[in-house]
Parts: structure tokens; C-alpha cells; sequence
């Protein structure tokens, strides 16, 4: 069976522009979501956030939190993809 | 990142659905009603209406909620029985359109586009109820939208019934005229088999085989645009290296199956089947398997050496996919379905691809002729021939063909059919018109082939 752990991957790419980090980080600080890693790049022309959270002591599940952040993306014009880890892992790794 | 995955790997993921249409092609869930027998149509339909919603009720729910937890889509949510002939044998043809209206009721209940199992298995002989299933097939498929029907007429064990090719060719003629309205769409529901897979999830020849489990999970993978982008990175590459490089992107397009899979199984309570390796296009531009044939190095698809280059494409896939996964079945090939392949069409448009070079390239690929459509005045003889000719090749090479063929009513070569969503339009192909009429009429059954002497 996977291993259904608690981290949860945030995807976001579109235009940069002031308080994409702010916005999103305040979401995750109200459902109690630890942030474990953040980090920036430039895909194909696009600004992009990956973001590593914990859900553990989260007060959404996941489709919940998939649900807030795609409406926000979408009133700041952004794609925002909320994943579970284990996507990426059984796609890169034999477990 | 901290979690074992690089920053370069979560964006390959992420390029991958977003970009190049990776997805899950489709969780079929396979259904037995061997137990839901009843004295007439009505009593078998409803019990068998009973079983599918309650064995199937979560199975949308369950894969939506898998597609936004992992960020994957889900294309399709499709169920599969046991081929409904051995259950309803012995009844006649009008308890079969019963039992297929019962069948449609309990996929639009569950909320599934398509259901597989409308079947019977005569590679040898027909049975009553074979026959009477039969007869039933062309009134099934134009009066329900999401029955699926298909015929195993040939095994490599058995040889080729004729009998049944040559009523094939008469029931896919019913079937578009039936249907005759909406450019014979019967026939896009309906697969001649040699050599069926009795775990295959895909439609619509999906259906829940006799040596499977009460229930069962089976997933059908995708992905031509993955495999695409990937052969449009290295245009001059050595053919070796490129196979590694299709393996290295089969493997992680399965992976992903792997996981829908397990995770569809576990939380439905159901034993997980298998994954089924097939890449499947969709009409969808880039999500083409012509189009890899294309990067490989050829002008258009069904140019000569596209059989080579399809070979080694398939083998490649399912080398990088048997890795990836702990259970590989179904059909597992590349599938070439013209109407649903953007790429096939343009190739058939500019007249680089007949019939024969698909013919052809079924030799060394999954499924067959896959949603051709000809021209409606082709007699039902040239139908059957076409399908055994399709048999022929499965039953000498030891794997399944098929044939999904549609003869528009009313429409010549030149015309084109739109039979509208996933099913896709294509233009009407070009058949080879002299006659085979006489050998048709002989019936009877091709003897099994030899097992040794394999040249």
C-alpha cells in the first residue's frame, strides 16, 4: 500500500508579482500547516513557487486546502496544484 | 527538498500533466454477475442493476477524489462484467436488449460513460445464449448510450471461427444502420476480438473475464504527449539510446498508474488487477501516438518504416512500464484508433496511411483497426474479411487484434464522421473493393495454427 504521509507539494506558476508568498502562507498559517520548504525558479518563462508543506496538525484535508488555494489562484491569475507526496515519489523512485 | 524529491523532479511531474497531458486513462472497475441470474431478461437484468450499484456506488467519487488529491486526471471511471452471454444463456434475444437497457441504468446510476461486458466468447462455437446475444447486439447498442459490446472470434489456441466472422460482418452492417442518424455510432461501441484479455480496462472492449476475482481494480495509462516531448529532445539520437529514453518516460507514466491503482483498490475495498501499459491518444492535439511515429524521423504516420518504428516504440513502452509496475496486463501496446488520434487523421487526410499499412502495423502494436470508418455501401462480406484478416494476424503471432470499424450509412471517401468527444471524427477510408464474398460464404472454422516451424 503507499505510504500516506502527511506532506503535501504546492505548485504555483504564472506572472511574479507582490504577495503571491504572503497570500498563500497566510492560508496555510490559518489551517495550522507547517511550512518545510519553499523555493523559486523560472519554468519555460513562468515564475514558480514549489512549496513543501506538512498537513499534520492541518484543520483542512487536502481537497479542502486544493479547493481555497485553486480560488485564490484564480483571483490572482496564477495555476496553483496542491499534490500529495506520494506522486512524486512512486514517479521517481522505485519504494 | 526535504523530502527526498528534487526541485527538478516536482517540476517534471508538474510538466507533465500540466503541459503534456499526462493522465489516467481510465479505472475500470470489473464487476462478476455470474450469481445474478434470473428466470426471464427482467429478473437477470435487475439483479445484475442490483450488483453493479452496489459493488461501483464510490468508484466516481473515489476517482475524483484521487485526481485532486495527486493532482493526476482522471479521464474516465468505467465498469466491466462478466460477459453477459454465459449469464443470460439460455435466454432469448429479446431478455438480451433487457439485460443491456438494465446495464445502461446501472451506469448512468453510477455515474460511469462506459460499461464493458455486452460479450460472448465463440472463438470455437456459438452457444444459444452466445447466439441469442448476438442477435441482440445491433438493438443494444443503438438504443443504450453506454453499453459496450465485443465478440472473441479467434484464439491461437482455437483457430478462427468463420461462422461468426461472417455474422460480425452482418451485425456491425445492423448496427450503423440502426444508428444511421448519428454516422453509425453503434459500431464505435462494438469490438471483434482474436485473442480477447480478459483483464483489459480499456473501451470498448473491456469485460470482466471468468478467471477473475468476484471485483477487481484495473487501470489504463497514458501519455503520447510525455512520450512525444521526450522524442522531440533528442531528434538526432541513436535508435538504442531512444528506446532508453522511451523506457526511462514509460516508467514513470506507469508509476503513476501504480499508484492510482493501489490507492483506488485500497480505498474501494477491491483487489488491485493490473495496469494496463497502452499508450492511448486522445483527439486532443500532442496527445497523438502518430505524432511520436513522427518524431521518430518519419514524414507522416504510415510512411514506409513506420511498422519499425511503432515496434520498437511499443516494446520500448512496455519495457520502461513492466519495470514500473507490480502487475502489468490488459492489451499493453500502443493503441492506433484513427479517429482519435489527431495525427492519424492528418496522415489518412494527406494520404499517407491506408488500410493496409494499419493492417500492417497491428502485426507489431496492441489492438487492431481501431475506429475506422468506411464507406456505408461496404457489403457485410468485405466487413468479415476485413476481421479475418485481423484474426489471422493475432492468431499467428499470439496476440489480441481487433477490429472497430464503422460503414457510415449514406457516406463515401471523402466525407467525414464526427462522432463527437473522446470517440473523436475521422474521414472515411478508402477499402480495397474486390470481393471475398465466396471465401466468406465457405464458414466453417480455420484450424489452430502450428506451434512449431515459426516462420
Amino acid at each position: 500500500m503507499p505510504d500516506e504521509g502527511t506532506r503535501v507539494i504546492i505548485t504555483v506558476l504564472g506572472y511574479d508579482q507582490v504577495g503571491i508568498i504572503a497570500a498563500i502562507a497566510s492560508i496555510l498559517a490559518d489551517a495550522r500547516i507547517n511550512i518545510l520548504d519553499i523555493s523559486q525558479t523560472i519554468l519555460q518563462g513562468f515564475f514558480t513557487m514549489i512549496m513543501v508543506v506538512d498537513m499534520v496538525e492541518s484543520s483542512l484535508d487536502t481537497l479542502q486546502l486544493s479547493d481555497i488555494l485553486s480560488s485564490k489562484g484564480q483571483e490572482m491569475n496564477l495555476s496553483i496544484m496542491v499534490q500529495h507526496e506520494d506522486i512524486f515519489k512512486y514517479m521517481h523512485r522505485i519504494g | 527538498m526535504s523530502f527526498g524529491i528534487t526541485k527538478e523532479e516536482i517540476l517534471e511531474t508538474v510538466t507533465m500533466v500540466q503541459v503534456e497531458k499526462l493522465d489516467i486513462r481510465t479505472i475500470t472497475m470489473g464487476i462478476n454477475i455470474q450469481d445474478c441470474r434470473g428466470n426471464d431478461g427482467k429478473a437477470t437484468g435487475i439483479k445484475i442493476y442490483d450488483k453493479i450499484v452496489k459493488s461501483a456506488s464510490n468508484l466516481v467519487k473515489v476517482g475524483e477524489d484521487i485526481e485532486k488529491e495527486y493532482g493526476i486526471p482522471i479521464i474516465n471511471k468505467r465498469i466491466s462484467v462478466t460477459p453477459v452471454s454465459m449469464i443470460a444463456d439460455g435466454l432469448n434475444a429479446e431478455d438480451m436488449v433487457t439485460i443491456g437497457r438494465y446495464l445502461d441504468q446501472a451506469a448512468a446510476e453510477v455515474g460511469v460513460n462506459f460499461l464493458g461486458g455486452f460479450s460472448a466468447l465463440v472463438h470455437k462455437g456459438f452457444t444459444r445464449g452466445d447466439l441469442a446475444l448476438i442477435q441482440a447486439i445491433p438493438e443494444v447498442l443503438a438504443s443504450t448510450a453506454r453499453v459496450c459490446s465485443s465478440i472473441n472470434v479467434a484464439t491461437t489456441k482455437a483457430g478462427i471461427n468463420m461462422d461468426a466472422v461472417s455474422q460480425m460482418g452482418v451485425i456491425i452492417k445492423q448496427s450503423a444502420e440502426k444508428t444511421a442518424d448519428r454516422d453509425g455510432l453503434a459500431c464505435a461501441k462494438l469490438v471483434i476480438f482474436c485473442n480477447a484479455a480478459e483483464d483489459n480496462p480499456f473501451m470498448a472492449g473491456a469485460f470482466h473475464g471468468v478467471g477473475e476475482p468476484e471485483c477487481t481494480i484495473n487501470v489504463g495509462v497514458s501519455g503520447p504527449g510525455v512520450v512525444l516531448n521526450a522524442v522531440k529532445k533528442h531528434p538526432d539520437m541513436e535508435l538504442g539510446q531512444l528506446a532508453n529514453v522511451i523506457k526511462n518516460t514509460a516508467f514513470k507514466i506507469t508509476r503513476t498508474g501504480e499508484l492510482v491503482a493501489r490507492v483506488a483498490s485500497q480505498r474501494l475495498g477491491v483487489p488491485f488487477g493490473i495496469v494496463d501499459l497502452s499508450l492511448a491518444p486522445t483527439p486532443a492535439i500532442g496527445d497523438s501516438v502518430a505524432d511520436i511515429l513522427e518524431s521518430m524521423g518519419l514524414e507522416k504516420a504510415g510512411a514506409h518504416g513506420t511498422t519499425a518504428c511503432l515496434a520498437m516504440l511499443n516494446d520500448a513502452v512496455k519495457k520502461g512500464g513492466a519495470m514500473a509496475s507490480s502487475y502489468v496486463g490488459g492489451l499493453s501496446g500502443a493503441f492506433i484508433p484513427v479517429s482519435e488520434d489527431q495525427g492519424m487523421i492528418n496522415a489518412v487526410k494527406a494520404g499517407a496511411l491506408s488500410l493496409e499499412k494499419l493492417e500492417a502495423m497491428t502485426c507489431v502494436c496492441s489492438v487492431g483497426l481501431d475506429m475506422i470508418a468506411i464507406p456505408g455501401d461496404t457489403p457485410a462480406e468485405i466487413i468479415s474479411a476485413i476481421i479475418a484478416d485481423e484474426a489471422a494476424i493475432g492468431m499467428i503471432n499470439r496476440k489480441t487484434t481487433a477490429v472497430r470499424i464503422i460503414p457510415v450509412p449514406g457516406k463515401n471517401v471523402g466525407d467525414w464522421v464526427e462522432f463527437g468527444g473522446l470517440l473523436g471524427h475521422a474521414p472515411i477510408m478508402a477499402v480495397n473493393r474486390f470481393s471475398p464474398a465466396r471465401f466468406i460464404q465457405r464458414k466453417g472454422r480455420i484450424p489452430a495454427p502450428i506451434h512449431s516451424l515459426n516462420n
